[in-house]
């Protein structure tokens, strides 16, 4: 396959992306890796991933392993799903690529089980959950499954570590207001009364609801200061002429 | 004549077969490599945790000595061809003279999502239980998870006199009652029915087991 891809692969789960572009660009390869960071986030974005972004956030550690065994399982399943993918059939190409997904779930789940027991115990049912992420099995359909191994490796580590930087944040927010803590290390003293429901699923949807505002935010004041910036520029030029 | 739109391109069926196949065959030795790489420290992270939870439901015994159930009776050493980890297991604890702290117990069952592990520790002299510990829950967070998090919960069972009854919050009244915690009350009741029900199945052993300890 070319360097050359839709802008549908591009934006993929993004609302209204690539909808009636029809230009093709080559896609340099750090495009392929950043995008995922912040422009394309999986979770800020595309709105993807949201049950272990809400459920397992409580804390800052469960929050990173969680973060860290969806980047493996993802980069894992991209790299796997790109160099096959001249050998799987259209027909059944989900069930292959959630074949995949499962095995790398499965080999983590293992890894976590063997390393961090006590984190792995507080994760629960999540870890198996990883199989149905819709950012893993996304990628694969949208970008994996069409694209050369090197940018589907990209990619995969972008949005990986979009997806990290989510959880950190998350978990963050969430354990320094519902347990006056970082990382177990105490922030405020025992004078703090911790805000117990910051730990519990509805200090989830509170913290996303306020993470997902502030961006919405930033972005609406960066369109706006451009389209000031523009209708500057064309008063500049109509002075001129 | 309007001629027949061409058939689309069909894949064999044993085409697929051999791609999921093999992807099946595939998968499977690569489970089977981690599986044998994970499994060692698996099994001494659970024998560590195993280890530290009979310490703490025996009050920091000595020593303790482990115990099968074989033949409806207790006895130290597992019986030749058997494999040990098939068997049922009791800890049995001692202080720095040798006298007996207790035995401790691990018991299993259905909770309000799925299986709950529990460890306790029993006195068979004054017929009261010494600790309990969950060793292993899947019960809903934030509310059925606290029959391992609400020490006021767990802390009740130092001392509680089995068999134990279940009542609400505030309403204990004597050392055979354990208050159970309001908006976990299946998670609890699971607690009390494990404790209550494993004693009924492994007290006789327990009573029975020589006093000094010639099992």
């Amino acid at each position: 396959m070319s360097g050359e891809i839709s802008p549908a692969d591009l934006h993929c789960g993004a609302p209204g992306a690539g909808a009636g572009a029809g230009a093709r660009r080559i896609v340099p390869p750090r495009e392929d890796l950043v995008k995922g960071f912040w422009r394309e986030n999986p979770v800020l974005v595309q709105l993807l991933g949201l049950c272990p972004t809400l459920a397992v956030t409580n804390s800052v550690a469960n929050s990173a392993v969680m973060g860290i065994a969806t980047f493996f399982v993802l980069v894992g399943s991209s790299l796997l799903v790109s160099v096959s993918r001249r050998f799987i059939p259209n027909e059944v190409r989900i069930a292959s690529y959630i074949l995949i997904i499962a095995t790398f779930v499965s080999v983590a789940e293992m890894a976590l089980q063997a390393l961090v027991p006590d984190i792995y115990k507080a994760l629960g049912a999540f870890v198996a959950l990883i199989v149905v992420n819709c950012i893993i099995l996304g990628r694969q359909e949208a970008f994996a499954g069409k694209n050369p191994v090197g940018r589907s490796v990209l990619d995969a580590v972008g949005m990986g570590i979009g997806f990290i930087i989510m959880m950190l944040i998350m978990g963050s927010v969430r354990e320094v207001l519902g347990s006056g803590t970082f990382l177990g290390v105490s922030l405020f003293g025992p004078a703090y009364e911790p805000w117990v429901i910051m730990v519990l699923p509805p200090g989830g949807f509170f913290t996303l609801a306020f993470v997902l505002l502030a961006v919405a935010w930033l972005k609406r004041r960066k369109a706006l200061r451009a389209r000031a910036a523009e209708r500057h520029d064309v008063a500049v030029v109509e002075r001129a002429a | 004549m309007p001629s027949a739109p061409p058939a689309p391109d069909e894949v064999k069926a044993s085409r697929l077969l051999v791609t999921l196949g093999g992807g099946g065959v595939v998968a499977g030795m690569l489970l089977v490599v981690a599986f044998g790489l994970t499994l060692p420290t698996i099994e001494a992270n659970k024998a560590r945790e195993l280890a530290a939870a009979v310490n703490e439901v025996l009050k920091a015994p000595a020593r303790y000595e482990t115990l099968y159930v074989v033949g409806g009776a207790l006895v130290r050493k597992v019986p030749d061809g058997a494999d040990p980890k098939k068997i049922e297991r009791v800890y049995l604890g001692y202080r720095s003279d040798d006298q007996r702290v207790g035995f401790a117990m691990v018991s299993a069952e259905a909770g309000f999502q799925d299986f709950v592990r529990i460890i306790f520790g029993y006195d068979p002299k004054t017929r009261q239980l010494l600790g309990m510990k969950v060793l292993e829950s899947k019960e809903t967070p934030g509310l059925g998870d606290k029959i391992e998090k609400d020490q006021a919960f767990v802390s009740q069972f130092a001392g509680a006199q089995a068999p134990l009854i279940g009542v609400k919050q505030g309403k204990r009244s004597s050392p055979r009652e354990v208050a159970m915690i309001t908006g976990a009350t299946i998670s609890s009741k699971a607690v009390i029915r494990i404790i209550n029900n494993a004693l009924k199945r492994l007290g006789p052993l327990v009573d029975a087991y020589p006093q000094e300890g010639k099992g």
